[in-house]
């Protein structure tokens, strides 16, 4: 892919039924014959109920992802100098921070795949400069360094997998296909990591929130420094991807 | 005392049935079930999915058995459908690849050391180091694409270090061809540890080929396809074991034999109480199907059962960490390379075998691109090391 641009060129789509006037006529003309046969009453909404009555039925019976191992301050094996978790249920922050270690830890990753696309679209390069790309990209380590900092001073195990981190992982999955598909173009890509910085910066400020609810004010700070990186973040790809949107409809 | 085989006569087929609720039940928890609770599942998912291919094969050599094989088969199905849906849609393809490489890495040591014949103990070993050497490059992928460390399937209970590296597992096919074992000598449960790493390494093999071409990323896409052909060379090793002169009805006999074995040995050592009683109820209906076969096994070869498969099913297979197994292997067999049906010093190698993977590695190795400089650390490199990359 040489630039953005390519990826917008006209050609010879063949999904849509304007591309096949016949073979679409017949189409409709089975699905015609098939609605005269259907019993009265059938309607599209009674049909979704019967889908969504089952998936109720599994929801109301499902076991939930996993647990949250109890971090070291709760088993009464805590480290000198651990912080003390307060609060009724405090593995609810472990999760957090295990989700948010998660994240960034992919959003390395994700950046890494991002880094590699600009290097390699040469035609949008001026617009998006890999070096600050980079940054992003390290920024995003450091951040995950930060949360695994202060999951050991909580006595947390910052190597598991807790639900909510499991997740993530779930949730990112598509933004990860999207990156690192190399027929996806530069603009293509961002709109992916864009995506991932809004989940991200929502994601810092519940858990800085979180974090000075439990009295953790010194990581509630961090947590805000982190947050402030992250809205840099966000400004910088919204603005590239625009950019490169704006200019391959030509509207700059 | 293990199961006597010929006692307990198992659930009649007629009462085995199923519902699709059924089929698709509460999956297993990737996070809170042991690892081996996975592992088995996987493992007997390929068992059954080895059932079903066995019996068409068989079904298309043999008019007379079709209908009885059609029969046991659609339960087959089921079985395998009931086993497999046990794993969480929270695996991600690739985490469920570490899964499959565990099976691979475990399953095979624990029966490399239960093998009576050394012969097959050693393709055993052989084989083992590379999967061994899989589980290392997926974990590099893991980190470097999804930015997860491997060891939250893993659980700690198998190393993630270099085996016999993948880039020159590759091999002309005539190497990977063993020596099969005689029907009239070997043990019961020498039969019985050849189909199950026939039966499970065809399913990795087939599992690769159908999530590659899932992933974006090219240089996933390329490492499946690697080991993906690691894999279809490591089912010919293994089927080549296979003493090619047993009967269609003793193979069918042994197949329902293995898949009893293994139900029982997880039987045995399964925790997760739910999954246990789901065990025990596929247990039953495996012995059900035992005795249907060795009934028309009496009737057509006019032969004991017994004579093949043994009075009592064999000590259950251990599942349960082989690490330092694995790593005496390691240390003494990772040199080991295959000529014909023999292992050699690595200076012996073949020629035809060299020549073939030089041209399949000339445009680059993607097991060694993935890996490049890849140590595993806990919770992923990005939190251990070289964390802020220059540009």
């Amino acid at each position: 892919m040489r630039n953005s641009t390519d990826a917008t060129r006209l050609g010879i789509n063949r999904t849509g039924l304007q591309m096949s006037p016949e073979h679409a006529q017949e189409m409709l003309e089975g699905t015609q014959l098939l609605e005269m046969d259907m019993p009265a009453g059938t309607s599209d909404e009674a049909d979704g109920q019967a889908l969504s009555a089952m998936r109720q039925e599994y929801i109301a019976m499902a076991d939930p992802l996993g647990s949250v191992p109890a971090p070291a301050t709760l088993k009464g094996a805590a480290k000198s100098g651990a912080k003390m978790l307060t609060g009724r249920r405090p593995q609810v922050f472990i999760d957090k921070l295990s989700e948010r270690l998660a994240f960034e830890r992919g959003g390395t990753r994700l950046y890494d795949a991002v880094y590699a696309k600009a290097l390699a679209s040469k035609g949008d390069i001026s617009k998006v400069p890999a070096e600050e790309l980079l940054e992003i990209r390290n920024s995003e380590a450091r951040h995950a360094l930060l949360i695994k900092e202060c999951m050991e001073t909580l006595g947390a195990d910052p190597t598991a997998q807790t639900p909510c981190a499991d997740l993530v992982g779930v949730e990112s999955a598509g933004l990860l296909q999207a990156v690192s598909d190399p027929r996806t173009t530069l603009a293509q890509t961002l709109h992916a990591a864009l995506a991932a910085e809004l989940i991200d910066n929502e994601g810092w400020e519940d858990l800085m929130t979180m974090a000075r609810e439990m009295g953790h004010d010194d990581m509630a700070n961090r947590f805000k420094q982190a947050l402030d990186e992250e809205a840099v973040h966000l400004t910088k790809v919204r603005n590239w991807y625009t950019l490169l949107t704006m200019e391959t409809s030509e509207l700059m | 005392m293990t199961l006597a085989l010929f006692e307990d006569r198992g659930t009649p087929l007629n009462q085995q049935r199923f519902t699709w609720r059924e089929l698709a039940g509460k999956p297993i928890s990737k996070l809170d079930d042991d690892a081996f609770t996975r592992v088995r599942v996987i493992l007997m998912n390929g068992i059954e999915t080895e059932a079903l291919r066995f019996s068409h094969a068989a079904a298309r050599f043999n008019l007379e058995f079709r209908r009885p094989l059609a029969e046991i088969r659609r339960v087959e199905q089921h079985q395998a459908t009931m086993v497999n849906w046990l794993l969480g849609a929270d695996h991600s393809p690739l985490e469920t690849t570490i899964g499959y490489e565990q099976v691979a890495i475990e399953i095979t040591a624990a029966l490399a050391q239960q093998e009576p014949d050394p012969y097959l103990a050693q393709v055993y070993r052989f084989g083992l180091l590379e999967d061994f050497d899989h589980m290392y490059r997926y974990s590099a992928l893991l980190d470097r694409l999804e930015g997860k460390d491997s060891n939250n399937i893993l659980q700690s209970y198998t190393d993630v270090l270099p085996g016999r590296p993948t880039v020159v597992e590759h091999r002309a096919p005539e190497n990977d061809l063993r020596r099969p074992f005689d029907r009239k000598t070997a043990a019961p449960l020498t039969k019985l540890n050849a189909l199950t790493l026939t039966a499970s390494e065809h399913q990795t093999h087939d599992y690769y080929m159908n999530i590659g071409p899932l992933f974006a990323d090219p240089v996933a896409r390329q490492l499946y396809a690697e080991i993906a052909s690691i894999e279809e060379q490591h089912v010919t090793q293994y089927e080549s074991l296979l003493d090619p002169s047993q009967s269609l009805l003793e193979n069918w006999l042994l197949h329902e034999a293995m898949e009893a074995y293994l139900y029982y040995s997880c039987v045995q050592q399964e925790p997760n109480p739910r999954i246990k009683a789901m065990w025990e109820r596929m247990l039953s209906y495996e012995l059900g199907h035992f005795h249907m076969v060795a009934e028309l096994f009496k009737k057509h070869e006019r032969q004991d059962p017994q004579e093949i498969v043994g009075e009592r099913l064999p000590e259950p297979v251990k599942f349960e960490s082989q690490r330092e197994f694995v790593r005496a292997t390691l240390a003494q067999e990772v040199d080991l390379r295959p000529s014909g049906h023999d292992f050699v010093g690595l200076e012996q190698e073949p020629q035809r075998s060299i020549e073939y993977r030089n041209h399949m590695n000339s445009e680059g190795s993607p097991s060694e691109t993935v890996a490049a400089g890849y140590t595993w650390r806990p919770g992923t490199e990005v939190l251990t090391r070289a964390q802020v990359r220059a540009a």
